[in-house]
């Protein structure tokens, strides 16, 4: 396996009283996209601030590319790209001067040009900072963290505040940073953007990770039961469907029809049973549906803790 | 070498900035002049007895002097540094390989720039509206007071970001401590209009000294090379304390 990008073994951080963080363990691999998802108030931007080299830790191991970010090289933030909580821009410059600014910092920075275009901005390279939308500045934000051509990009909270559309249009971005073979540290609250860009996703509550997985396996999620759910008339008898699944469960829903839930590890074979069922009986069933565990049902499990 | 350009390279980007921000180009670069032409209005054909009959728009020209290059440095860095901290400009300038005193570098090149156009627009204007004499004979003495002011009262706008707490703050605080010294300086008032009591009160401050090393080099009565390097040496020491308080105390992150 290649040596990761980022290795946490331990980290601690206290502010006061307030345990940020309390000793959370980490690999990042190269080319990887992870996301670090978690409530506001988790400890996730102070996990970040801290591989970014901004915070000092209290405890535990840290490396990033090699070196302890608590003390940081030149030469180490050659390598680095950082995109803020908060977008950071000098709003009396333009997209093109912003980056023609920041390329300047750098040994071997990325054509400006093609930064402009990595970011989508082609239409606004003229346009002061101050005139550009939440969506535009973001961007910016991340075309400035990429015109130094890091190996390792951290995004903190890229799409916070976002309209739908911003954050689609962003979510491709990031995912385009992927075929430039970046490595990409993310934080998130949103469980959605965790699932559409990650390649692995830690959550973490209360300064701990309580779950590091794919999206796709995360939390156990196939290890959950599926839910199945339908309607039926009033008054119907139920008795054909005792016991076919982990919880039967009725609501009356509208019109006097009974709202049926059904939690099953086989969904398959209760499925050819409910509908077996409503054939034999004519019964006429409404609004079938059959959901798997979101994310979101496995983060909002692992948080609400 | 390299450092040299890229401190060249934030200077170019300071310039650009500065010169975008209308508020900046207000008060830094049209309100100095604004004053100058009130009071020289206002006070234009007297003159003063207790400085050797200097008339008194021959007296404001390094009095709007000395107001327009804190006004570039001090003035402009307490508020625009102060701004970049709380966006987090500073923030993430550390984040990158600048070194951080070249980040601080462009500014104070920028702020000292500004400063010298200044000099001479104010020291132009004296002369084409008022026939205030320019005065070539001593112009070391005006070049020398006005890089140690400069420099020294940029290392004061820097101390000054570290007791502002938000950028809602900036412009208060950086008014409370210049107004008050200005009138109390001889800057807005001619001085012969001063109790001694209140002068020698502003002399602890190194407003009424920068001025006074101004109006030395520029007064036609002076005789000699005009330079005042008493009050030099506490500008100078001023400009030393700012510096080792911004060193010590100087903050990179948002406070609020």
């Amino acid at each position: 396996m290649a040596e990761p990008v980022i290795s946490i073994r331990g980290l601690r951080k206290s502010y006061d009283e307030l345990e940020a963080v309390r000793g959370i363990d980490l690999d990042v691999l190269p080319r990887e996209i992870f996301a670090v998802l978690g409530p506001n108030g988790a400890g996730k931007t102070t996990t970040v601030e801290i591989l970014e080299g901004y915070r000092d830790r209290d405890g535990g191991e840290v490396s990033v590319l090699g070196v302890d970010p608590a003390r940081p090289t030149p030469a180490w933030r050659e390598r680095i790209g950082i995109v803020l909580q908060e977008t950071t821009l000098e709003p009396a410059l333009t997209v093109r001067e912003s980056l023609q600014q920041y390329a300047g910092y750098y040994r071997e920075p990325r054509e400006v040009e093609e930064v402009i275009g990595l970011v989508g901005l082609e239409d606004q390279a003229d346009s002061r900072a101050r005139k550009l939308s939440g969506g535009q500045k973001r961007r910016l934000d991340v075309g400035i963290a990429l015109v130094g051509d890091p190996d390792l990009l951290f995004l903190d909270e890229p799409t916070t505040g976002f309209d739908p559309s911003a954050r689609r249009q962003a979510w491709e971005m990031v995912a385009g940073l992927r075929d430039l073979g970046k490595t990409v540290l993310l934080t998130t609250h949103y469980m959605e953007e965790a699932q559409v860009l990650a390649d692995r996703v830690a959550i973490i509550s209360e300064g701990r990770i309580v779950a590091l997985d794919t999206p796709e396996n995360l939390g156990d999620r196939r290890q959950l039961p599926t839910t199945i759910t339908f309607t039926v008339p009033a008054g119907t008898g139920l008795g054909d469907l005792e016991g076919i699944g982990q919880t039967l469960s009725q609501t009356g829903g509208e019109d006097g029809r009974i709202e049926i839930s059904i939690s099953t590890h086989d969904p398959v074979e209760n499925l050819n049973r409910i509908t077996a069922w409503a054939l034999e009986t004519g019964l006429e069933i409404g609004q079938l549906e059959v959901r798997r565990p979101s994310l979101e049902d496995v983060y909002l499990g692992l948080t609400d803790a | 070498m390299k450092s040299v350009s890229l401190a060249l390279h934030e200077f170019r980007f300071a310039q650009k900035v500065f010169w975008r921000n209308p508020a900046s180009v207000f008060f830094t670069a049209l309100l100095p002049v604004l004053f100058l032409l009130i009071f020289a209005t206002i006070f234009g054909n007297d003159t003063i007895d207790e400085l050797g009959g200097v008339k008194v728009t021959t007296y404001y020209i390094p009095a709007i002097v000395t107001l327009a290059v804190i006004s570039a440095t001090m003035v402009n860095l307490a508020m625009n540094v102060t701004i970049a901290r709380e966006e987090g400009l500073l923030k993430r300038g550390r984040g990158t390989p600048l070194p951080p005193w070249v980040f601080i570098a462009g500014r104070v090149g920028n702020a000292i720039v500004i400063s010298a156009i200044m000099l001479v627009v104010v020291t132009l204007i004296g002369k084409l509206l008022y026939d205030a004499p320019i005065p070539w004979e001593r112009l070391p003495a005006v070049a020398v007071t006005l890089v140690v002011g400069a420099a020294a009262f940029c290392c004061l706008g820097l101390a000054i970001t570290v007791i502002i707490p938000s950028r809602e703050a900036a412009s208060a605080i950086t008014n409370a401590i210049t107004l008050p010294l200005y009138f109390l300086s001889g800057i807005f008032i001619p001085e012969n209009e001063i109790p001694e009591g209140v002068l020698s009160f502003a002399n602890h401050f190194p407003v009424r000294d920068f001025f006074q090393a101004f109006f030395t080099a520029y007064s036609p009565n002076t005789t000699g090379a005009g330079f005042e390097w008493g009050e030099l040496g506490v500008v100078a020491i001023w400009g030393l304390a700012g510096f080792l308080i911004a060193l010590r105390y100087f903050r990179w992150t948002p406070r609020s």
